[in-house]
């Protein structure tokens, strides 16, 4: 093997081929509401932790639904679970039990 | 594959009595391309083309870079069309997308923007002491090929079919991304499905491959490649085009931008040799072809004569597939018979390492 | 007896028509194609209650009925019109007291977007196409076999400056979310996913379906327009978008792609425009006199508008409007 100096990036795209949908099945089939999300943003906005950290609630739980779950549970650890997410959602989704939903299927992914 | 729209997307592309304007990158990495095209023109179609030693670069990579100014640019295109009427010409050809792209460009700035016009031609005479009329048609090189190849068909002394199997040959067709994507009406079909390298194919007897990756760039991009630290994103790229367009075995791709032929060509090399990845069926990679390289070996040219030994991936099984004739052991002499030199074996490269090379001169 | 030509013999013209007859004025409707109905021959179910359409569209040929003061002319196109006189393609003029134009839109052409292979690729297919499929019971890819994955695209042919669409086509929002329940309904172990710009759920109920979509339906919706399709080896499709609520590209294969195409101006509105003094939006559609108190009458006395020869209406909005149009002709008949 050469050194050229550079090496080749790797695609950013989200593959949903090859993506294991599965989890993010289970975990949409075990709370549908989820699926009700329409990325406004409030959780992001009102949040704790996403206010003192890159942790954004809406992003992580969109990556999860499109079968991205690399660093997931890390990022889900900032969560401090207190609540104002769910007390300002429109759509009315329990977005802590979303947390705990997702941490609990994927573990130390 | 079905294209409903190319025939939409027609140009205006001059018969006869071209102005030629090369390419700097070809003239270097290709140069049988471009005399074999002067060659077809003049002796096998008969139509008169001037190759002019006077016009210089449209400076497009520096103009690319942030390296030459639009006025400059500007100025030096509008030299190009000076000495080309001054040579008698009206109709323009050049043989590099990034030249065509810029000539087309500038002339709709002209058109949009008179005022910009007047100052070139201000620039231009305190410069030069010239004066220019715009061409009354501009084309590409692939396009005049395309515009003539029903009569190269005829002339054909084969075609792109595999000799041993009698089918026509998959191939894969690249289009550089300033031929159509800036200005869709100035390329043969288009900028979603283009048609001037496709025509070729199907004219000649191939068949054309559409996969994934197809309008995919192949990442030359300028100051992408020329700065070694971006060369990762540049190649990756070429990486996903050839990733996506192997499982298709394609036997040639064939490309009409100097940039894309030579990186789609070299970088072939670069990836193997980083990740011992090769993109075709015999293990080594997929030959890559001009379109002036697919016309001469349609019309019979030497393979060695079109300057095909100047590729990265050896091009012999793909002669082989054709029917081509070839002295093997010529293979590295000069145009003046002068030993070229060999280079190192690679892994992308599939001919003998014991072939004995004529060394004269 | 009074005389009022009514060009367009869709669900507006045919309701503008019933309307005036009731007030005692003669009626002469004239339609392009062989018979009535216009686009709603074409389509299967309504939105947001799954109306069958051919229900809707019979209840408004039954209120039509037959009187010695209804003409119906099909096969008939109008090439000019003003408030005394509409001339007709074979050159042939019919005089009036008044006229109503309901000529409504014209269905964008996906070919025009290259780029989703329309016509070129199997499987890619109009929302228009998947009504007729409905409508057949054949909803099926080419070759047969069910979809396992299916896309919907949004606003083809609508807010697209590169086809000179630049408005929203308002209606196919809710009827991407009401194909898309369709399809799962059809195809309950397919995966449905609806490419979105905006979701515009304007009406009531829109906004209902749309959550009953997503919730109860499992439809995915990701914000983010395809850019281009094309095949792949193994037969199907390849779409790219930008997964813009993650800000990462996206890909994936597809078994079929829904294009849902927008609605454009008419064709005859350029004739109406330039030949006939009447005056068109940016967008091509009718403008009508004002958009609060005149909203079915041109800038021309004695020309009105019923339906989407204004802007781009739902079923509901055209046949309201095409009332309204036939009290506003009366109320002018009377003053004359």
């Amino acid at each position: 093997m050469i050194n050229f100096g550079f090496s080749i990036n790797k695609p950013r795209t989200i593959d949903i081929d090859r993506n294991n949908l599965r989890k993010s099945n289970e975990i949409l089939r075990e709370m549908p509401e989820l699926q009700t999300c329409i990325g406004c943003g409030t959780c992001t906005a009102t949040c704790t932790a996403g206010n003192l950290t890159d942790f954004n609630f809406r992003k992580v739980h969109t990556q999860v639904r499109r079968g991205e779950y690399q660093g997931v549970y890390e990022e889900l650890n900032k969560c401090m679970l207190c609540g104002k997410c769910r007390m300002l959602c429109p759509r009315g989704i329990n977005t802590r039990g979303v947390v705990m939903l997702i941490k609990r299927k994927l573990g130390d992914f | 594959m079905k294209r409903s729209s190319w025939t939409e997307y027609q140009k205006d592309i001059a018969d006869d009595h071209y102005y030629y304007a090369r390419s700097c990158i070809r003239q270097n990495f290709f140069p049988g391309s471009e005399k074999v095209f002067l060659d077809i023109l003049g002796k096998d179609l008969g139509r008169d083309i001037f190759d002019d030693p006077l016009h210089t670069s449209c400076t497009g990579i520096g103009y690319h870079s942030d390296v030459v100014p639009l006025e400059t640019i500007m100025t030096v295109v509008a030299r190009q069309f000076a000495l080309m009427n001054e040579a008698g010409y009206e109709n323009f050809t050049s043989s590099c997308i990034t030249s065509f792209g810029i000539y087309t460009e500038l002339l709709n700035t002209w058109e949009e923007f008179p005022e910009t016009e007047e100052r070139t031609r201000e620039n231009l005479y305190k410069a030069t002491g010239r004066e220019f009329a715009k061409p009354k048609n501009l084309a590409h090189t692939s396009d005049v090929i395309f515009h003539h190849r029903e009569e190269i068909a005829r002339k054909a002394v084969r075609k792109l079919v595999n000799v041993h199997t009698g089918e026509p040959l998959r191939v894969v067709e690249h289009i550089g991304c300033h031929y159509a994507k800036i200005f869709p009406k100035k390329g043969v079909g288009g900028s979603e499905f283009p048609y001037v390298l496709a025509g070729m194919v199907e004219s000649w007897g191939g068949e054309v491959v559409d996969y994934p990756e197809r309008r995919h760039c192949c990442g030359f991009g300028f100051r992408n490649y020329l700065v070694q630290a971006n060369r990762g994103y540049s190649v990756a790229n070429s990486h996903k085009k050839l990733e996506s367009m192997a499982p298709y075995k394609p036997d040639f791709i064939v490309a009409n931008c100097p940039g894309c032929s030579m990186f789609l060509d070299k970088w072939q090399y670069t990836i193997a040799e980083m990740e011992g990845t090769t993109y075709g069926q015999n293990g080594a990679g997929i030959p890559v072809l001009t379109y002036e390289e697919m016309a001469g070996l349609v019309l019979g040219y030497d393979p060695w004569e079109l300057g095909m030994q100047m590729h990265q991936v050896d091009v012999e099984p793909l002669l082989d597939k054709l029917g081509v004739e070839y002295d093997p052991s010529a293979k590295y002499l000069g145009r003046n018979g002068k030993f070229l030199g060999r280079p190192e074996r690679a892994i992308v490269n599939s001919c003998s390492q014991d072939t004995l090379y004529k060394i004269r001169g | 007896m009074k005389h009022v030509i009514v060009i367009g013999g869709g669900i507006a013209g045919m309701q503008c028509a019933r309307e005036l007859l009731h007030e005692g004025v003669a009626v002469t409707i004239l339609e392009k194609e062989a018979d009535t109905g216009g686009k709603l021959r074409q389509w299967h179910k309504l939105f947001p209650t799954l109306t069958p359409a051919d229900e809707v569209l019979s209840e408004i040929r039954n209120r039509l009925k037959l009187s010695p003061n209804l003409t119906i002319k099909t096969g008939c196109e109008a090439t000019k019109v003003s408030p005394k006189c509409v001339t007709l393609s074979t050159g042939e003029q019919l005089e009036c007291d008044a006229v109503v134009v309901a000529t409504g839109f014209d269905l964008f052409d996906a070919r025009v977007k290259e780029e989703y292979g329309y016509g070129i690729y199997d499987n890619v297919i109009t929302s228009a196409d998947l009504e007729q499929m409905f409508n057949r019971g054949e909803v099926r890819l080419t070759g047969g076999g069910k979809p396992r994955r299916i896309a919907i695209l949004h606003c083809v042919g609508s807010r697209d400056e590169k086809v000179n669409q630049r408005h929203c086509s308002k209606v196919c929002c809710v009827t991407g979310v009401k194909q898309a329940i369709e399809l799962k309904v059809l195809f309950p172990e397919a995966d449905v996913f609806n490419f979105y710009m905006d979701i515009r759920m304007f009406g009531p109920g829109y906004e209902e379906m749309y959550r009953e979509a997503q919730h109860r339906y499992n439809v995915h919706f990701v914000r983010g327009r395809i850019s281009e399709v094309s095949p792949t080896i193994d037969g199907r499709l390849q779409i790219k978008a930008e997964d813009t609520l993650t800000g990462r590209p996206l890909k994936m294969g597809i078994d079929m792609l829904v294009l849902l195409v927008g609605m454009r101006a008419g064709k005859i509105n350029e004739k109406l425009t330039a030949e006939c003094n009447l005056k068109c939006q940016e967008s091509g559609f009718m403008q009508p006199r004002d958009s609060f108190l005149h909203n079915v009458e041109s800038n021309v006395g004695g020309v009105f508008y019923a339906g989407a020869v204004t802007a781009p209406k739902n079923v509901g909005e055209s046949i309201n409007e095409a009332t309204s149009a036939a009290h506003a002709v009366v109320e002018w008949l009377n003053r004359r």
